[in-house]
């Protein structure tokens, strides 16, 4: 039970941490407050669910094709609105996000309703796989596979490619890495686009995980935002460590404290947040 | 009040004298608002609810503006403050049986001033991203407790049996709420002309300097944190009273008083309106409220959809809010007429 429980719990961190990391690393870079993460994530899970169950898109390519579409997507979002936005005041930031999250339910209840919706799963991953002697459901299991893939991919394009190395220098300073030749504001557009496309494929696996409404939007920020925050500003090492700790403690304190979980995660959650404002791994 | 900048009288008065009269000296037409706030009920006596929700929402957006428009401390949980008011106002009537309806208030304003005073001790040590990100897990968690502790609050089903005896013992609740609309106005009024005079306050000044330069302001010797601490007790006690008007006005509450929305609605009323202006509060809110129960009569989405285009449009546009827009064009008015 407890081992079952445990790997849940793998499977939802996972979820967040692709869910955050790609808003640690746009809000460690452009500074900007971006409540409309969600917003993006959601575009990715109802983009899945067009792509496979009214398209007949196999689940793979589906999930690429969406991730795909919302990074393209996003490039407008980010030169027309969050360019103007860069150097303002946190109010205006937090505002203009929130207003394009309330927009982007409005259009989400308006195309596909209130209710929820789910994917059709392959039949590879509708099913359960052993392992230590037991059985675990698939699809959680190719979620922490793609979890983990993701994590790699991340961690190896930031620690040992120049364009990670490039995005690493604005992050410390822009300013000195725009004196060092570093076209920043295109750094931003990609960085930014890679960050949707992240939330997108958050977004997607998410959907018969949680389940997919047009409040996902909003209802995941604030746990979503709490991994960032606790993982520390632009650390992808930072990021997994907060999603595993919180993802595995929220499984954990919703199965054995049923009533009370959701207060249960949030009280050590803000301690910690308290104590080490820059992340549990960043320096203080 | 003609502004005395343009004229050339120098008797003595200092520039920076005339430049604080010219800005927070009373001018005749704010009496226009009351005015007209008083007439409403009289006017329109079948719209007395919704003008009650105005006046509520006004007060709620009035005390988020002293910490976000005076001391430029954004916050994405005021919320908490305004819940902890409603449930302190619907429990002592629901749970202990206490009916009378102005010490109920005090209770409130005093329990979210309290609380204000204890969350603001520790959240204000902290600036920018980590204060926001502070202040939205501390409003879930308050959220989340009253959920767990739904045998208490009632939980989404609401609280249930709000009893509350005749106002001052003379007035009784009536059904087309005149009585809930003179209350609520009152305690607007008494609110809103407190902080009105306290705006050309040092206090108030401080308030400004410390959102324009921290650095500058401990040099002169402010003691930042605790002056923003009674202004963020203020706050919380304000919104707390409007809580509790929320809960008596409407007899019932469910924990969406305590929710991420509400803290949301009324950061976009103070925006729409215009920030750090006292009178961007009332118009935000009355915009805000009116346009949503008109939009939502057709349809939820249409509300959602207009308000965050809204909010797009005026950050990018006129980040000043409404108030900043008028102010502008009469500006230019007054340049093209000089």
């Amino acid at each position: 039970m407890a081992l079952s429980i445990f790997f849940d719990g793998i499977a939802y961190a996972m979820i967040l941490f692709v869910l955050a990391v790609g808003l640690s690393i746009t809000m460690g870079l452009m500074g900007v407050i971006n409540l409309a993460h969600g917003a993006f994530a959601m575009a990715g899970g109802y983009l899945a669910v067009v792509l496979i169950n009214r398209l007949a898109v196999p689940f793979v390519p589906a999930l690429l094709l969406a991730v795909a579409l919302v990074a393209v997507l996003s490039v407008p979002f980010e030169r027309m609105l969050y360019a103007a936005i860069y150097g303002r005041g946190e109010l205006d930031q937090v505002l203009m996000t929130i207003g394009l999250t309330l927009m982007s339910m409005a259009v989400a209840t308006y195309l596909f309703g209130p209710g929820p919706v789910t994917l059709k799963l392959p039949g590879a991953l509708d099913g359960t796989v052993p392992a230590f002697g037991r059985e675990f459901p698939s699809y959680r299991a190719f979620i922490v596979g793609v979890g983990a893939a993701v994590f790699a991919a991340l961690w190896f394009s930031f620690e040992r490619t120049v364009l990670g190395a490039k995005i690493r220098a604005a992050v410390d300073n822009r300013a000195m890495a725009e004196a060092a030749g570093i076209n920043t504001a295109r750094l931003f557009t990609l960085t930014f686009a890679l960050g949707c496309g992240l939330a997108a494929l958050g977004g997607a696996l998410a959907v018969n995980v949680v389940g997919l409404t047009p409040r996902f939007a909003i209802q995941y920020l604030v746990v979503v935002l709490a991994v960032v925050a606790v993982g520390g500003l632009g650390t992808i090492g930072g990021t997994m460590a907060a999603a595993l700790v919180i993802g595995v403690a929220d499984v954990a304190a919703r199965y054995f404290f049923p009533g009370a979980s959701a207060f249960l995660i949030y009280a050590p959650l803000l301690l910690v947040m308290l104590l080490r404002p820059r992340g549990l791994l960043g320096k203080v | 009040m003609e502004r005395s900048e343009r004229g050339a009288d120098t008797s003595g008065v200092s520039a920076a004298e005339r430049f604080l009269k010219g800005r927070d000296g009373l001018r005749a037409i704010e009496a226009l608002p009351w005015l007209a706030a008083i007439a409403f009920p009289i006017a329109f006596p079948d719209c007395a609810l919704l003008g009650t929700h105005v006046l509520i929402m006004m007060l709620f957006a009035l005390s988020l503006d002293v910490i976000v428009g005076y001391a430029g401390i954004v916050t994405l949980g005021h919320a908490a403050y305004f819940g902890v008011g409603a449930y302190t106002a619907g429990l002592v009537s629901a749970r202990l049986g206490w009916s009378e309806p102005i010490s109920g208030l005090l209770a409130a304003g005093i329990a979210a001033g309290a609380f204000g005073l204890v969350t603001g001790s520790v959240l204000l040590r902290y600036q920018h991203l980590a204060l926001i990100m502070l202040t939205l897990v501390l409003s879930t968690m308050v959220f989340e407790l009253a959920n767990a502790w739904a045998d208490l609050t009632g939980g989404w089903d609401g609280l249930m049996g709000i009893q509350l005896g005749p106002l001052l013992g003379l007035f009784e609740w009536d059904l087309r709420g005149l009585t809930s609309y003179g209350y609520a106005l009152t305690v607007l009024m008494a609110s809103f002309w407190w902080l009105r005079f306290l705006s050309a306050s040092p206090f108030m000044q401080g308030l400004r300097g410390i959102r324009e330069n921290r650095a500058r302001m401990r040099a002169i010797g402010t003691p930042i944190t605790f002056h923003l601490l009674i202004a963020f007790t203020l706050s919380a006690t304000l919104a707390g009273v409007a809580g509790a008007l929320f809960a008596q006005a409407n007899a019932f509450i469910t924990i969406e008083v305590l929710g991420f929305e509400r803290s949301a609605a009324v950061l976009t009323m103070l925006l729409l309106g215009g920030v750090g202006r006292l009178y961007g509060a009332l118009a935000g809110a009355l915009v805000f409220i009116v346009a949503a129960d008109w939009l939502a009569k057709m349809s939820p989405i249409y509300w959602e959809f207009g308000v965050g285009l809204l909010l797009v449009l005026v950050v990018l546009l006129y980040p000043n809010g409404l108030l900043g827009a008028i102010e502008r064009v009469r500006a230019q008015c007054r340049r093209r007429s000089a």
